[in-house]
């Protein structure tokens, strides 16, 4: 169904029905508005799930939140009782009382202590009723439980021609009244008070399945109204009753297309190089100690360090324990926690049933706020819970969170055996992406490979990487390929180092070539220069004959000279005459 | 004869809703009873709630007409009209004897 129709069905039904909104987390959101307004509501439940309690939230926050004053009469406990139980609470009911915002009225009636005499009526009661209403302007009315009034009186006839009258007199004084019974053998209440109230019936459980008790609510009817109609758990806890609206009709939310690095740069890259999505869902699976919590830490740290608020459910390990353990990855949590942008919850998974749990988990993320949430490991939920259960458990919480644009990231523990292989299955389905650690184990050890089983709208590596812890955190690298198949490990290494063996020893063969190369040329050159030197000689005696020869010739010629010149000695004088 | 268990004086309040039937006839019951088998050994108050409202929570009146027995102790409390005389002699401890009959 999309919201629109919601909205308009809602609108609708306002306009005929009002509401009083009770102010109970998550109750209003189930009743789209609280109860019906000016009229009675019938809450039952076996003894001891939280009807009374359910009630006085409904007047004290009625009182406190939306200045509505209610009169609380009490067929069972003693006023003190009372005020010690809503202590518990945190709300200090004498206060109260005394400003005039809540009355309290204890019916005592004690059936050894009366005797009947004859015809009677609850004329009593009216009255004692309306004189407390007027009295602080109630607006609001809690009877729990009327039908203690069976034990103290016994003609039945009377009391139920009594409760009908009473009944159409609360809706006369347009009080918003809840009206508590005890669960019977075949009918929801043991006195049959559903017959007379027909405007709207919650039903509280409580229920036990293996040692772990659930408290669960559902509206059986509402006249007039659309309710979720489902069970939903809900918590009792210092801060009153939770319930927890956990299925969302639609499948409407918001998406985010921005990206929230997962921690680990390689795992990025794998992932398209930017990572998850904002508000996705991530699981991690793999056997046992194979590095998911380590996962999860890097994951939260880098993500801390960014400024993101981060809350971490464990089921396995204690806030100390993992903060320990994860600084020998060199991740440094209790720094983020000191800064408040980290917090741990951890919490045995046999604490509280299933959906107590999923209440738990629902009330800390609505006071934190964060953006990203880790449950580690959810497999430990299956301890108090059928897989199909806890299925059932993290569809709902997946849909809470991704409305909420939330992150998260579960861990799962995966056994070699068949049920958790389907958990696997069956949560992997619901999930965004999924990252699945596999131990290889080779030559006589085991490492870790990872592989991206998938990852919605992203376009993801398919190839296989092993996952590496050290000191220095976490890293994946490349598996060798070989002819073998996958390498890893120190197989890997192995394999790398006979590569680099066999580069050196080619390396080696081409050198030496080069070096013969070289001394060739050497060899060569030192000939070319000999020749060289060889030649020198040989044209300096070349050019040495040429001088003689020269020389020889001009002094012959210089001789000849001479001689001519003597042969000549008076052409000579005559001409110095 | 008739005689009270004890020779203290009944101390009885009686509470009402004007004049509905119930009340009318629990006055009357009540009036016939005390004049009858114990004359001048009680005092009876009657008491309209509708009147002192305030006085149903105080005195955890639910059921109406109630009649209470104050004294002498221990307090007992009668709801209805009061027409079954016997359970009203037996529980404020009027003792019928042979001779009365």
């Amino acid at each position: 169904m999309s919201s629109s129709t919601n909205q308009h069905h809602h609108q609708a039904s306002a306009a005929i029905l009002q509401k009083s909104p009770t102010g109970i987390s998550g109750l209003d959101e189930i009743t789209r508005g609280g109860l019906p307004l000016g009229r009675p509501t019938l809450l039952c439940g076996s003894a001891g799930c939280g009807k009374t309690l359910m009630s006085i939230e409904f007047i004290v926050r009625g009182a406190l939140e939306f200045n509505e004053p209610g009169v609380f009469m009490a067929f069972e406990e003693k006023a003190d009782e009372l005020a010690t139980n809503v202590a518990s609470l945190g709300f200090d009911l004498n206060t109260l009382v005394a400003d005039k915002k809540i009355r309290i009225d204890h019916v005592h009636i004690e059936r050894s202590e009366i005797e009947e005499t004859g015809e009677y009526d609850l004329d009593g009661l009216f009255i004692r009723l309306g004189y407390a209403i007027d009295s602080i302007g109630a607006k609001r009315v809690v009877l729990d439980t009327i039908e203690n009034l069976f034990s103290g009186l016994t003609n039945q006839n009377i009391l139920r021609a009594e409760l009908r009258r009473l009944f159409g007199w609360l809706k006369e004084k347009g009080v918003t009244a809840i009206i508590t019974g005890e669960r019977g053998e075949n009918s929801l209440t043991r006195q049959g008070l559903e017959e007379y109230v027909s405007d709207c019936v919650i039903l509280l459980d409580h229920r036990i399945s293996n040692q772990i008790s659930t408290r669960l609510l559902r509206i059986v009817k509402y006249r007039g109204s659309m309710h979720g109609t489902n069970e939903y758990p809900f918590l009792i806890d210092e801060d009153g009753i939770s319930v927890l609206p956990i299925t969302s009709l639609a499948l409407d939310m918001e998406v985010s297309t921005k990206r929230i690095t997962s921690g680990i740069e390689s795992l990025d890259k794998m992932l398209g190089g930017d990572g998850f999505y904002e508000g996705s869902s991530i699981l991690v699976s793999g056997t046992a100690g194979t590095g998911k919590t380590s996962l999860a830490a890097s994951f939260v740290d880098a993500n801390c360090r960014n400024g993101k608020r981060c809350l971490y459910f464990g089921f396995e390990e204690s806030p100390s324990q993992i903060q320990r353990n994860m600084r020998s990855i060199g991740l440094d949590l209790s720094a983020h926690v000191e800064s408040g942008l980290l917090e741990f919850h951890s919490s045995r998974p046999t604490l509280f049933g299933l959906e107590m749990h999923l209440v738990a988990i629902h009330k800390r993320i609505k006071k934190f706020q964060p953006d990203i949430v880790v449950l580690d490991p959810i497999t430990n939920l299956i301890t108090v819970g059928s897989v199909s259960e806890v299925k059932a458990m993290l569809i709902r919480l997946v849909d809470f969170l991704q409305n909420e644009g939330i992150t998260v990231l579960f861990t799962a523990l995966a056994l070699n055996n068949t049920i958790n292989e389907q958990t696997d299955e069956g949560i992997s389905s619901l999930v965004d992406s999924w990252l699945l650690i596999r131990d290889i184990e080779f030559n006589g050890e085991r490492n870790r490979g990872m592989y991206v089983m998938k990852s919605r709208g992203i376009g993801h590596s398919n190839q296989v990487r092993e996952f590496i812890i050290t000191a220095a955190g976490l890293d994946l690298v490349d598996v060798y390929l070989g002819p073998e198949g996958v390498l890893t490990g120190s197989a890997r290494e192995a394999h790398i180092v006979k590569e680099e063996t066999g580069l050196a020893l080619q390396g080696y063969a081409v050198s030496r070539k080069d070096r013969e190369i070289l001394r060739k040329r050497r060899m060569l050159e030192s000939q070319i220069a000999n020749l060289r030197t060889e030649f020198e000689s040989v044209e300096e005696e070349l050019n040495k004959v040429y001088m003689e020869e020269e020389l020889k010739k001009n002094i012959q010629e210089k001789n000849r000279n001479d001689l001519a010149k003597k042969r000549l000695g008076d052409d000579n004088k005559k001409s110095e005459d | 004869m008739t005689s009270l268990e004890t020779t203290d004086t009944l101390i009885l309040t009686l509470f009402i809703t004007g004049a509905s039937a119930n009340s009318v006839r629990a006055v009357n019951n009540i009036r016939t009873i005390c004049n009858t088998y114990i004359p001048n050994q009680y005092t009876l108050e009657i008491i309209d709630v509708y009147l002192r409202p305030e006085l149903a929570q105080q005195e955890q009146i639910i059921a109406l007409p109630t009649l209470i027995k104050r004294s002498p102790a221990p307090e007992r409390r009668f709801v209805g009209d009061l027409s079954d005389t016997k359970k009203v002699l037996n529980g404020l401890g009027i003792v019928i004897t042979n001779d009365g009959y």
